[in-house]
């Protein structure tokens, strides 16, 4: 009998979780190990933020479920990982510290055979000053990164539309609250739903809504933008995203780097070198992300974090990282397989995994500051890498192969996006957005970088309805329901 | 005394955007289009089609 740990169950780690317990059966052991007590769907985590949903809608206990499948469910957080063992312990292991579970801030040490790192992103809002304190969103802004923040979220837009109905103009500002910050997505169709909320509560005329952004483009979305046949033309995502927020009244400003949050404003520079404020009344800005800052010791104690992981805290993996221009870069600079050249038996899944290099073309400000969207890797990608990965190691356990058998890269891979505008069936539009590859090959595809068939965008009632299929299919999904193995990722 | 100016439907939804701002110089949807986008019998077909392109993307991107 060999040991599976996983670390981390959201999108990634869960879909690692659901499908090697489903592959190994008895024969072997399935560790997940996670500090959260709760899985949460994070696309739905926007009709929390404005009031739509509950926390409850969007999350559901973690520990039956996981005691439907025999996995051995730890409520704990990896500290650090011993790839070659110990002195006193010749099999690798990951430290670990209990956050529930009635141990909380006890350690132990974990013994592996295969362990698949999907701990996600480390929500790092201490970047900015201001936005937070290390992974605790501050005192200015908001947040739709956890069903907890969204919750908040709501709770504050509630409040400026009280206002609102009073009489008091109100300035809302939504975007990304540092230059290197991704998932643009999010904070995309989040301000899209507080505008419809707005018109649906009869204010909408009361509010100046603004997005600000690093992307160097509205539409770049961490992708370096893409094109979709439309009304006769191919037509770049900019042309896109810019109809959308004209057609509603909202302004924007890009390749702008938050560097400071007050109580009602923001510092931005932008990529002309200048600096400038932008006052608020309500503001959404999302973190960067950085790995979950676990640390690599060798058999002798040696620290050798560097070794397994990047200078942000992602694993290392099977990427080409030497590439530091964009003129080099290539599709085949991605990883395929997710697992790590240093000790073959660990993989990284998801947000976990370090990118070798942006996707987008780095900018920065006349100042020398980076001003560039990292990699979006959140949701799909995130959970056809975990059953890739695990595939894969189940393959290795079953004595099956003794290299990786199925890979997942992103420049092979396909994303789908569905922004919603409010959550009714029968008002408000959505985007739905598809993108093959993620990465773009311009040696495939010359022009574009991608294929024009599977790459489109509309809008309509119909993505809205796509959202909500989505949401319920996805929870049925991971909570294991019956069929749940049929519904793709 | 100013007169009132009539705004078409094809008009009313953009009648914000100011000539010479970042807004003026995007694409903007007619009236036709607006309608398209919440006509229930049109976006029954859409929806097949999105569902549609969506699992040809998964199935492409399995490996």
């Amino acid at each position: 009998m060999a040991r599976l740990v996983i670390l981390g169950a959201g999108v990634a780690g869960h879909t690692a979780a659901s499908f090697a317990t489903k592959w190994l059966g008895d024969e072997h052991e399935v560790v997940v190990v996670t500090p959260n007590a709760k899985w949460n769907w994070i696309p739905s985590n926007i009709w929390v933020g404005v009031g739509e949903m509950s926390k409850e809608d969007v999350t559901f206990d973690l520990a039956p479920v996981y005691a439907k499948t025999k996995a051995d469910f730890r409520q704990a957080k990896a500290i650090s990982l011993n790839p070659e063992g110990s002195e006193s312990n010749n099999s690798p292991f990951v430290t670990v510290e209990y956050t529930g579970q009635g141990k909380e801030g006890a350690t132990e040490n974990i013994d592996y055979d295969y362990i698949i790192n999907a701990t996600g992103p480390k929500l790092n809002f201490g970047a900015t000053p201001g936005l937070g304190e290390g992974t605790t969103l501050g005192e200015h802004t908001v947040s739709v990164c956890t069903a907890d923040h969204a919750v908040h979220a709501a709770e504050e837009l509630e409040k400026c539309i009280e206002k609102m109905k009073a009489g008091e103009r109100q300035k809302f500002l939504i975007g990304t609250g540092h230059g290197m910050c991704t998932c643009q997505g999010a904070a995309f169709e989040y301000i899209f739903n507080i505008e419809h909320t707005l018109q649906e509560r009869g204010v909408r005329e009361m509010a100046d809504m603004t997005w600000i952004s690093n992307e160097s483009f509205l539409g770049d979305f961490g992708m370096g933008g893409l094109h979709f046949k439309m009304g006769g033309f191919v037509t770049s995502s900019k042309v896109f995203a810019e109809s959308l927020y004209a057609e509603r009244g909202m302004d924007w400003i890009i390749g702008a780097h938050v560097n400071k949050v007050e109580s009602g404003m923001v510092t931005y520079e932008s990529l002309d070198g200048t600096t400038d404020t932008h006052e608020f009344d309500f503001a959404m800005l999302i973190p960067p992300f950085a790995g979950a800052g676990m640390k690599a010791y060798a058999k002798d104690g040696s620290d050798i974090t560097d070794t397994v992981f990047a200078p942000n805290g992602m694993m290392k993996v099977d990427a080409d990282y030497s590439k530091a221009t964009y003129a080099d870069w290539e599709p085949s600079d991605w990883p395929r397989t997710l697992q790590s050249p240093a000790y073959p038996n660990i993989f990284a899944a998801g947000i976990a995994f370090a990118p070798p290099h942006p996707i987008s073309k780095p900018m920065k400000s006349a100042n020398g500051t980076p001003i560039t969207p990292t990699p979006p890797r959140t949701g799909m990608p995130s959970a056809m890498m975990g059953r890739a990965v695990t595939a894969s190691i189940c393959d290795m356990m079953n004595g099956k192969a003794t290299e990786p058998t199925h890979t997942s890269c992103m420049a092979e891979m396909g994303a789908a996006c569905v922004a919603s505008a409010g959550k009714g069936m029968l008002s408000g539009t959505a985007a739905a957005m598809t993108v093959f590859p993620i990465v773009p090959n311009f040696e495939k595809y010359p022009g574009t970088g991608r294929d024009i068939n599977g790459t489109t965008g509309e809008i309509g009632l119909a993505a809205h309805w796509v959202k909500h299929l989505l949401h319920h299919a996805f929870l049925w999904k991971a909570q294991l329901k019956p069929g749940w193995a049929l519904i793709p990722e | 005394m100013s007169e009132e100016v009539k705004v078409d439907k094809e008009h009313s939804h953009v009648q914000h955007v100011e000539p010479y701002t970042p807004q003026f110089g995007t694409m903007i949807p007619s009236g036709s289009q607006k309608f398209l986008r919440t006509c229930v019998l049109w976006q029954i077909v859409r929806f097949v089609a999105i569902n549609l392109k969506m699992t040809i993307l998964i199935l492409k991107s399995h490996h």
